[in-house]
């Protein structure tokens, strides 16, 4: 340790901060906490691994399930295993109009996350924007906005979606739109709480007298102290969206099966589970359990490490 | 005559991810019967924990290494969890700050109060309610009866403390800890209750650790004082020793920094630099980075240097002049 | 003297709470249920002069916080005016406060909750300057620079997040933030109150000596009264939303002329030996939603009268540049209330 025994002199400027903490290391201990649980550990893996078999799936499955060129009747309902006339092993079987069904829900998955993530992202913003608005004017404002939300999250969200979809009609983006509408609540209701907290604080208060203008203190000031807990809701609501649309579709008001999500994959399957043919239906419903198990996983072990009051 | 409290070598460590600290080093003290001790520190300083420590009040990580706590000749250490919780409340009593780690917010003060009497003595409902009533006015509190009757949110910040304090006195406990008790308090409302505490260590004979940050309530209220630093009590002497011939560098340069000593408008003699942090202290001496009077010595942690019952840890203490 | 630049006149400040709806419904049913009122300032009028550190006194409900973000622009007054420079500080707009200067900055109390934890100190000091463009852009960051080394700082230290620091520190890049928007007037509400004794000394000495090289026009809010008689040039006296006496430091320090005042000085205990009494105030400080009638200091002053309980005294001369509000000093206090002690 270098000497510091220069008296008296002054120290005041004396560099007893410590040295910057960079992203880098942040993000070090961010990873270092959540390692600590093993099942969070393979929570993370096998979401990747879904991630990259989703969007990988055009370059390694067998057969593009939307090209209907490539469907052969004859190869229709093969139980797993089976080789069919593409001279491959359809390892999960395939359908009733010959599709392998391990790219169908490879190409499925790929159609869920896209729709659950673009649900989230839009809900997200639009919920931060009510809740943050509520929070910051209080008054009428919140209690108008947030009695609006009460009264949505009072409703079952499955409802809310069944009646913008049957106003809206059948596509990925009003499939979307219908999603935002029934989630956004979630997000300014955590927004809100949040908000109404550091809102009181008095860091808010120096920023309104420099006087920056109100967007200013919102966005810049306010929203980044609120995001934390907005990124864990998050995670658990791209999964409650995926098993929404999944519901949606699989009740035959979501996606047509000519561009297959894992909802309307079982709902088609569902319809020969009688007859024995149990991979039309099993298989996608496994892979929707674990895709939305390995979310929230991921996402309960995020809010353990970010949550202060398990904070060092 | 053995001292009320005896605390001797207490050590407190808290391990937390990467490295350990220690919050209390070989701390030693201690308070007779009716005498005032006051704890003086800056954050950081160890003086609550101090306190919590001899409460036996400390939770992983951290926990006590060594020492050994003293109240009426008995080890609080070598007690069991039974045996300390028949000590607590009982033998030894603490005053928080905040009034409400204490009270109950649901529960009268009447009720809470005699259940406090029952916990450790058999008496019917009316006889504690009686203690209860005598504790309130024993603290000064204006028609005690009837506040009995009131809940803890009916009361203003100074009565809820007076409450505490008299909850503390139920048992005529040997030793009361306050640990900042009249710190969030306004300053004509501290001076009521600092009257009420000396006139307890008074007339009862209980004797009384006083922490506090401040070094004018303690150097009004208390008989001795210690001067904690970086975990240690760096300074330990009657009161008159420690404020009119301070001997270590560190409780000469808080006594200089107060405005009160200097002609209003002329620049504050200040400390330089800030309080350490306790997990990179200097090797040696925790307070040389900022000690005017420090040496290659104090590379080195210093020894004890007693003079007149005045102790200090130090390898250059002041001299009188 | 020169004129005074801050003026504040007859301001009041009440807060109303109203009842939720459920409370409104219950209220209906049971009774109750109204809105509540908090007089936090009853008609308050101080100017500050060009260059003088008037010290705002007070035990807590007695508006001196209150009255130092009426005077940042934060709150708007219900009553009176605030002018700086003849110009009105803030106005009120619909339910929020449009604050219309940058020429006042306020210092809070705690550092650890006054700076944005995610912000950058350097942004967090130079976010005010390049919104209203007080620093051309291209001296932005040497200005940061300076502004950090002034208060006692490296300028390396802008890269650095707010957590980084100790709370002495932290209370220095607070200062930094105000001095960069180049304010005329410093409102420093408890400063100095959260910050260890020996740091403390620290940020007096840096804000001496910043009034001194800047000339800074400062209110200087503070319980502390030890504090205020080292910094302050005058100090106002205020008690539950009133100024109770007003008079230059050093003769309100040698002679108190409100009882309040001098039972203030009594109770606060200072650095010396030896056993002494706290000669405690009686009673409790009431509560501004039902503030006493008459004089708000009547039930627990020592020499109060039948004409204090009923009358409210005004401010009245006492002595050069001083005025104090005791009916003591403005005609007697009639039959007294309690029998002498």
């Amino acid at each position: 340790m270098p000497d510091s025994l220069t008296p008296a002199a002054d120290l005041s400027a004396l560099p007893s901060a410590p040295p910057a903490e960079t992203r880098a290391m942040r993000l070090h201990n961010f990873w270092s906490d959540y390692r600590q649980s093993w099942v969070a550990i393979g929570a993370l893996i096998v979401f990747i691994m879904l991630l990259v078999g989703a969007f990988g799936a055009p370059y390694f499955v067998p057969q593009d399930p939307y090209d209907l060129a490539n469907l052969d009747w004859l190869d229709a309902f093969l139980p797993p295993g089976t080789v069919g006339s593409g001279g491959y092993a359809h390892l999960l079987g395939t359908d009733n109009a010959g599709r392998d069904m391990l790219s169908a829900i490879l190409y499925g998955l790929r159609t869920s996350f896209m729709i659950g993530i673009s649900a989230g992202v839009f809900a997200l913003a639009a919920g931060i924007t009510v809740g943050l608005t509520a929070a910051y004017f209080g008054g009428r404002i919140e209690a108008l906005l947030m009695r609006i939300v009460d009264l949505q999250l009072s409703m079952p969200a499955i409802l809310l979606a069944l009646v913008m979809v049957a106003m809206l009609g059948q596509g990925i983006p009003q499939i979307i739109f219908a999603l935002v509408v029934a989630q956004y609540a979630y997000f300014a209701r955590t927004t809100h709480g949040a908000a109404s907290v550091e809102r009181r604080k008095d860091y808010i208060e120096a920023a309104r007298s420099t006087p920056l203008p109100t967007w200013r203190v919102m966005f810049k000031h306010l929203l980044p102290n609120v995001l934390p807990p907005l990124i864990v809701v998050a995670t658990v609501q791209v999964a409650s969206a995926i098993s929404l649309e999944a519901t949606l579709s699989f009740l035959g008001v979501g996606l047509p099966l000519t561009e297959p999500s894992l909802g309307s994959l079982i709902s088609n399957g569902f319809k020969y589970i009688h007859a024995g043919r149990y991979w039309l239906s099993i298989y996608p419903g496994i892979f929707l359990m674990i895709t939305v198990v390995a979310i929230n996983l991921v996402g309960d072990q995020v809010r353990t490490v970010i949550d202060p009051r398990n904070s060092r | 005559m053995t001292a009320a409290l005896d605390v001797q070598n207490l050590t407190t460590r808290f391990a937390t991810r990467g490295d350990a600290v220690t919050a209390v080093n070989d701390v030693s003290f201690s308070v007779e019967k009716g005498r005032i001790l006051g704890l003086v520190g800056e954050s950081g300083s160890g003086k609550s924990v101090t306190g919590f420590s001899i409460m036996g009040l400390i939770d992983a990580p951290g926990n006590i290494s060594a020492g050994r706590v003293l109240v009426d000749g008995v080890d609080l250490r070598s007690l069991n969890d039974e045996g300390m919780r028949k000590m607590r409340g009982n033998k030894v009593a603490m005053v928080f700050q905040d009034p409400m780690m204490t009270l109950n917010p649901v529960l009268r003060i009447g009720d809470q109060m005699a259940m406090a009497v029952r916990v450790h003595r058999k008496l019917s409902k009316t006889d504690a309610l009686e203690q209860a009533r005598q504790a309130l006015e024993a603290v000064g509190i204006p028609s005690p009866g009837e506040r009995l009757q009131a809940y803890p949110h009916q009361l203003s910040g100074g009565m809820r403390q007076r409450v505490a304090i008299a909850m503390a006195l139920l048992h005529s406990p040997s030793v009361i800890i306050a640990d900042e008790a009249t710190t969030a308090l306004d300053v004509s409302i501290q001076g009521q209750i600092l009257a009420e505490v000396r006139d307890l260590a008074d007339q009862m004979g209980t004797a009384i650790v006083w922490i506090s940050h401040d070094l004018a309530v303690v150097s009004s209220l208390a008989d001795d004082i210690c001067v904690m630093y970086a975990g240690r009590i760096v300074e330990r002497g009657s009161a008159q020793q420690v404020i009119e011939h301070p001997r270590h560098p560190y409780t000469q340069g808080l006594l200089d920094s107060i405005p009160a000593r200097h002609t209003p408008g002329t620049p504050l003699p200040q400390i330089p630099g800030s309080t350490p942090q306790l997990s990179r202290l200097p090797q040696g001496c925790p307070f040389r980075p900022r000690c005017p009077r420090a040496s290659d010595a104090c590379t080195v942690t210093p020894p004890e240097d007693t003079k007149d019952n005045q102790t200090v840890l130090c390898h250059h203490p002041l001299e009188r002049s | 003297m020169t004129d005074p630049i801050l003026k504040i006149e007859n301001v009041s400040k009440r807060f109303t709470r109203m009842p939720g709806l459920a409370e409104r419904l219950v209220g209906k049913v049971l009774g109750g249920g109204k809105p509540v009122t908090v007089h936090a300032l009853t008609d308050v009028s101080l100017s500050v002069m060009q260059g003088e550190v008037l010290g705002i006194v007070g035990e807590s409900g007695c508006g001196k916080s209150t009255l130092g973000r009426v005077v940042s622009g934060i709150y708007a007054p219900s009553d009176g005016r605030v002018t700086l420079y003849d110009k009105p500080i803030a106005r009120a707009q619909g339910g929020n406060v449009d604050k219309l200067t940058t020429q006042v900055q306020m210092i809070h109390q705690d550092p650890f909750a006054s700076l944005n934890p995610r912000m950058k100190v350097g942004e967090t000091l130079s976010e005010g300057p390049r919104y209203h463009k007080i620093i051309p852009a291209r001296n932005v960051q040497q200005r940061m620079r300076e502004l950090l080394e002034k208060v006692g700082l490296e300028g390396a230290y802008a890269d650095r997040l707010p957590h980084q620091f100790s709370g002495g520190q932290r209370q220095r890049v607070a200062i930094a933030r105000a001095l960069a928007m180049e304010p005329e007037v410093l409102v420093l509400d408890e400063a100095v109150a959260s910050l260890d004794v020996s740091i403390q000394a620290q940020v007096l000495n840096l804000f001496m000596e910043l009034r001194r090289d800047l000339g800074l026009t400062a209110l200087f809010i503070s319980h502390d009264l030890s504090v205020v008689r080292h910094v302050c040039d005058r100090v106002a006296i205020m008690y539950l939303g009133r100024l109770v006496e007003l008079a230059p430091a050093d003769e309100l320090y040698l002679e108190p002329k409100h009882p309040y005042t001098s039972a203030l000085f009594a109770s606060v205990p200072t650095v010396g030996t030896g056993k002494r009494r706290f000669e405690a105030i009686k009673g409790e400080i009431p509560s501004p939603i039902n503030p006493p009638s008459g004089c708000a200091f009547h039930p627990r002053c020592p020499l109060a009268g039948q004409r204090c309980s009923v009358e409210a005294p005004q401010l009245s001369d006492a002595g050069t540049n001083r005025t104090v509000a005791c009916h003591l000093n403005d005609g007697g206090v009639g039959k007294p209330l309690r029998a002498a002690a």
